[in-house]
């Protein structure tokens, strides 16, 4: 199922001028596929989330609220099936400066309540995230939109405070769901969108009922007349309720039993792969970590292959600690992959005038399945090295606000991102620079490449930047992780799936139908 | 010395047996480091390797020995109950018979404070003072002894209060008889067999309370080897027929069982009855 | 009687000071633990902007005390308020999960306390025989397990192999009480082996604990045979352990089943109360709580009633 080496691959025509044809052509599978059927009950299990979770989409962080969204309404872009960037509630977009961004708006498209589409729902769907009073998680990806305006009845026009070629891409992110304006002017966000699917109960950390839109203006999407998605946090549970057929999908299947679970001929396991990396990060400006010989010896000190062997049973892929993965566009194949040499760590300790190094990593097991085991063997592995990693495991409650960038040395993780500036912009610099890196070249590259529209002039840049965080970055990124999930075999899907979430990106509710 | 060989001897074969289990398990676990084949957290090849001469029991889901970490689990567990165990009886029943026999506002504050306590979800609390003082052994024996300790004064406390009510009891305060006297000599004889059934289980509970805790993400520190976590690791693979979490779960089973025996023997030897 | 009466009125008084106290333990405990909802809610997407804003919107910026001070004021006049993360109204929020938990405990209990005391009281007639040993390690054997295990042992019986119950307890709003009895079956079940050994070994302990006063010796020096023995003479004697452990596990049927609800996806109190913890959403964490005292505090008092009225000594003490 491993099939999406050259993916996203984005020509300058493909971007800057959004392809104009029909986007439910994208949703049609290959002839040899069989056509999306209507009808049938989906139950599918997610396992992030909770009682507390709103449908608010500032808010939203988990597969239940993201899921749940991505059924009730739609974005400006999507990333398709085939991990490209597809029109969605925009029809084109077009950009002479990449600072200046027109986005042509999609017509005929009514909300579940009647409403027609119409800028002022862009504009103040977008503007939740925007603002001193806002409070939404995605806050920074808009910061810098410096105004949002609408042109006649059909256009949006965004203007930029510098150019950013990539921003098409930003509107596909989740929290950036369009929902209605009220006749109050107050934002409609109980669930009311343009999506394929109109909600019928929302009881979340339980059950939340979904009924298909009739008038859902995609074509060959939203096929199950019913869907029920269950919060099911017991990775255990959820598998057995699989076997035994009372739910069709699960947002993610334990590795220990998927030698078990393949034998059950009634359910098929997917194994994607995508962006989603564990770090182990080092505060760099602080000592030990400031010797860029320290952190070479404990890159070196890890052994990614016995990790990808062992801790996800071969679903995923090694790293060569930066976070471009192998499926997003810009990966550059010729960077030599680190290997694992404690030979080598222990020449990078010497010349850092040390014999030994004792650190302690902490870790949690919320981060992702195996993160303890993962920070357990490669304890095992920096030992001969004369690298004692002492594991620290910390509670996931809190894990967010007390250890990560609180701790010297800890274990973070990053989801897979469309662009490689999104995650650079993110994770390495500015607020979120959890390893405190800091590199003045870096810096530049990454502007620059923001603001160059020729192709093969920013592929060298994100390479180069590639090669820079692999050889002074403040992190060991060890593999790419597999998005591992299964379905009943009588659910279908097209011939590609996405990668960049599990569930076809996080769409199965409205791209998958029961066979 | 002579005399406990010979209430052995006369012990019935349940807890004969259940002597022969513990006495194994101590074993097992004070000599852990010589018994076991490879190091606690050692890596020794791939993993959910069956059962051979080499890995007895297999290899776990990291390609540890499976059998070396039962040995070492051994220790941790029993020594991390039974610590767990001795703390929360000490403080209970001694808080419960000072409760019976003082009462009134030594009675009230004990009991309210133990109300207060024992009124909130003991997961709940394990989980607030856990994510508080951090998931340490130390702060974990803590947390589970404070909580058994309201569970012990209760009942010590019911017993001790049925005492305290009897003409002897009376008698020996007439008679000028010290509080300390009082407790040992009068109410813990009597409430002793409620108390020693109530230890049997609270300590076996103690295993699957660390065990419920790492259910919830909070428990003993990797690579330490406890059996309740063991289970806990492996417990999905049972509803696909896969026997591996049933050698630790068994392991704690055979333990309770064997504790449970002995404490029937001793409870039925404080009864006095010949039958 | 009216000694009783008294004793339930001052007890009751009692109870509603331990309430408040519960409280104010509760509101400390969330204000000790790290992060706060701001910091859980926005997870790693914080960033001291969105921190600032969340927290005014909340109303966290103000001092602890003043809103402690206003939950309790709201408490009192019988608002219970509305969940900080959701902003959903706390009573919404809690009813249908108090239902669903209070029915499993009923249904777990309705099993397990005949069952136990039979047990408990048919091990004690027939001590030291095979029966009673065979009961004894039934029994020990169910509880030595960890309570998720029990859980999956019994899906992977029930409804892997043999397909007569459903392994996850998917409740529908409309379901009739038959398919709300065929759902939590297993559920039941799993808390009936959890719950069952405790209170038989301490029913059958309290009987054999009996048997050698003095009055019962000497019912059965005037001939009565040992069932008469048992049923007549002793158990109405030791119905204060008896009723003391009941009451222990009935609360613990209905305050400590979150492992269980996890295990079976089932809608209940214990797994809000897990997720509204690790948000630190601290109006649904003080009410599900003071519930749960309640529940505990009323058990509580029922089983001291209990024990009192069955003892004519502690009942004409004064």
């Amino acid at each position: 199922m491993t099939k999406f080496g050259s993916s996203l691959q984005i020509g300058r025509r493909g971007f800057l001028a959004g392809s104009v044809a029909l986007a439910g052509l994208s949703q049609m599978p290959r002839a040899a596929q069989a056509q999306p059927q209507k009808g049938g009950v989906f139950r599918l299990s997610v396992n992030q989330g909770g009682t507390s979770d709103t449908l608010n989409p500032a808010e939203a962080s988990g597969s239940q609220q993201i899921m749940v969204g991505w059924a009730l309404r739609n974005n400006l872009t999507e990333i398709g099936s085939d991990n490209k960037l597809k029109p969605e509630l925009a029809t084109s977009w077009s950009s002479d400066d990449a600072q200046t961004w027109v986005f042509k708006l999609r017509q005929g498209v009514t909300f579940h309540n009647g409403k027609s589409l119409a800028p002022e729902d862009v504009i103040a769907s977008l503007d939740l995230h925007r603002g001193e009073e806002s409070t939404s998680g995605a806050k920074s990806l808009l910061a810098g939109v410096e105004n949002i305006t609408a042109d006649g009845s059909d256009t949006v026009v965004f203007s930029l405070s510098a150019p950013n070629a990539d921003f098409p891409f930003i509107l596909s992110d989740y929290h950036f769901q369009i929902m209605p304006v009220g006749a109050d002017g107050a934002l409609d966000m109980s669930g009311t969108g343009t999506g394929g699917y109109v909600l019928d109960s929302w009881k979340p950390g339980v059950k939340t009922v979904l009924k298909r839109n009739p008038d859902y203006w995609k074509e060959g999407a939203a096929n199950f007349d019913t869907v029920e998605v269950l919060l099911i946090s017991d990775s255990g549970a959820a598998t057995t309720a699989l076997v035994t057929g009372e739910i069709d999908a699960v947002q993610s299947a334990e590795y220990k039993t998927l030698g078990l679970l393949g034998r059950d001929k009634n359910v098929e396991i997917e194994s994607i792969s995508g962006g989603f990396h564990p770090t182990f990060a080092m505060q760099s400006s602080q000592a030990p970590f400031q010797d860029n010989n320290v952190r070479l010896a404990l890159k070196y000190g890890v052994d990614r292959e016995a990790l990808v062997k062992q801790v996800l049973r071969g679903h995923g892929t090694v790293a060569n600690d930066h976070p471009i993965a192998p499926s997003m566009p810009f990966y550059d194949a010729s960077i030599e992959q680190r290997a694992y040499d404690p030979d080598k760590a222990k020449f990078h300790l010497k010349e850092a005038g040390l014999d030994s190094l004792s650190v302690s990593l902490s870790v949690s097991d919320s981060l992702f399945a195996g993160a303890v085991d993962a920070v357990t063997l490669y304890r095992e592995h920096a030992a001969p090295a004369g690298l004692d990693v002492q594991v620290v495991r910390e509670p996931g409650d809190g894990y967010w606000s007390d250890v990560w960038m609180k701790k010297p040395f800890f274990t973070s993780s990053w989801g897979a991102r469309p662009v490689p500036d999104m995650i650079f912009a993110t994770a390495y610099t500015g607020d979120w620079n959890e390893s405190q890196f800091s590199n003045e070249t870096f810096s530049q590259l990454m502007l620059a490449a923001r603001s160059e529209l020729d192709e093969g002039k920013r592929a060298q840049m994100y390479s180069d930047m590639q090669v820079i965080l692999r050889d002074e970055g403040g992190s060991v990124i060890p593999f790419f992780r597999n998005f591992v999930y299964a379905r009943r075999a009588d659910v279908a899907h097209g011939e590609d799936v996405a990668s960049n979430w599990a569930l076809d990106g996080y769409k199965a509710i409205e791209r998958w139908w029961k066979a | 010395m002579n005399a406990i060989l010979h209430e052995l001897r006369k012990a019935p074969l349940t807890a004969k047996f259940g002597i022969a289990v513990v006495l194994f398990y101590i074993f097992v676990a004070v000599f852990a480091p010589l018994l076991a084949p490879f190091g606690e957290s050692e890596v020794v090849g791939y993993e959910y390797e069956p059962w051979s001469a080499v890995n007895w029991l297999g290899t776990d889901s990291l390609g540890r020995d499976m059998a070396t970490r039962m040995i070492y689990g051994a220790r941790n567990t029993i020594g991390i109950a039974l610590v767990t165990t001795m703390i929360a009886f000490a403080v209970g029943s001694a808080a419960g018979f000072f409760a019976a026999v003082l009462q009134g506002w030594v009675d009230q504050v004990l009991s309210r404070a133990v109300d207060v306590v024992i009124s909130i979800p003991t997961l709940i609390f394990a989980l607030l003072l856990l994510t508080i003082f951090g998931a340490s052994v130390t702060s974990l024996i803590g947390v589970i002894a404070l909580i058994y300790a309201t569970f012990v004064y209760r009942i010590a406390r019911a017993v001790a209060m049925g005492v305290v009510v009897m003409d002897y009891v009376e008698a020996a305060q007439v008679r000028g008889e010290g509080l300390w006297w009082i407790m040992r000599k009068e109410i813990l004889p009597n409430a002793a067999p409620p108390l020693v059934a109530e230890f049997g289980l609270r300590f076996c509970f103690v295993f699957l309370t660390i065990s419920g805790l790492s259910f919830l993400g909070l428990g003993i520190q990797p690579p330490a080897a406890d059996w309740g976590s063991m289970v806990r690791e492996n417990a999905s693979l049972i509803t696909f027929g896969d026997l591996t979490p049933l050698i630790p779960a068994a392991a704690i089973g055979l333990l309770t069982v064997a504790v449970n025996f002995i404490v029937d023997w001793m409870l039925h030897k404080a009864s006095g009855l010949k039958t | 009687m009216h000694y009783l009466l008294r004793l339930f009125v001052q007890r009751l008084a009692l109870g509603l000071l331990t309430l408040f106290v519960v409280s104010l333990v509760i509101f400390l405990s969330i204000e000790l633990l790290p992060g706060d909802v701001a910091q859980q809610v926005l997870g790693q997407s914080a960033t001291p902007e969105n921190l600032a804003a969340f927290r005014r919107e909340l109303g966290l910026d103000q001092p602890a005390h003043t809103r402690y001070l206003s939950w309790l004021g709201g408490f009192l006049q019988g608002d219970l308020g509305n969940s900080l993360i959701s902003g959903l109204p706390i009573k919404d929020l809690i009813s249908e999960r108090m239902y669903n938990t209070f029915f499993l405990a009923g249904f777990a209990a309705v099993i397990s306390v005949p069952l136990a005391v039979l047990l408990g009281v048919i091990a004690a007639l027939y001590r030291e025989t095979f029966l009673d040993k065979s009961i004894n390690v039934a029994t020990l054997t169910a509880i030595s397990v960890p309570e998720f295990f029990v859980g999956y042992i019994l899906v992977w019986l029930f409804a892997v192999e043999l397909g007569m119950f459903p392994s996850i307890a998917n409740l529908s709003e409309d379901a009739s009480l038959g398919d709300r009895i065929y759902r939590t079956f297993l559920p039941a079940l799993t808390l009936t082996l959890i719950v069952t050994a405790h209170m038989m070994r301490m029913t059958r302990a309290s009987l054999i604990n009996l048997l050698a006063l003095p009055f019962i010796e000497m019912a059965q020096l005037k001939g009565a045979s040992q069932r008469r023995l048992i049923v007549i003479h002793a158990l109405p004697n030791a119905i204060a352990p008896i009723v003391t452990v009941i009451a222990i596990n009935l609360a613990y049927l209905i305050v400590g089943v979150v492992i269980v609800e996890v295990v079976f996806v089932y809608p209940g109190m214990g797994q809000l109360l897990v997720d509204s913890v690790a948000k630190r959403d601290f109006t649904v964490v003080q009410t599900a709580c003071l519930l749960f005292a309640a529940t505990y505090i009323l058990f509580n008092l029922a089983s001291d009633l209990i024990s009192i009225a069955s003892n004519p000594r502690l009942l004409h003490r004064k």
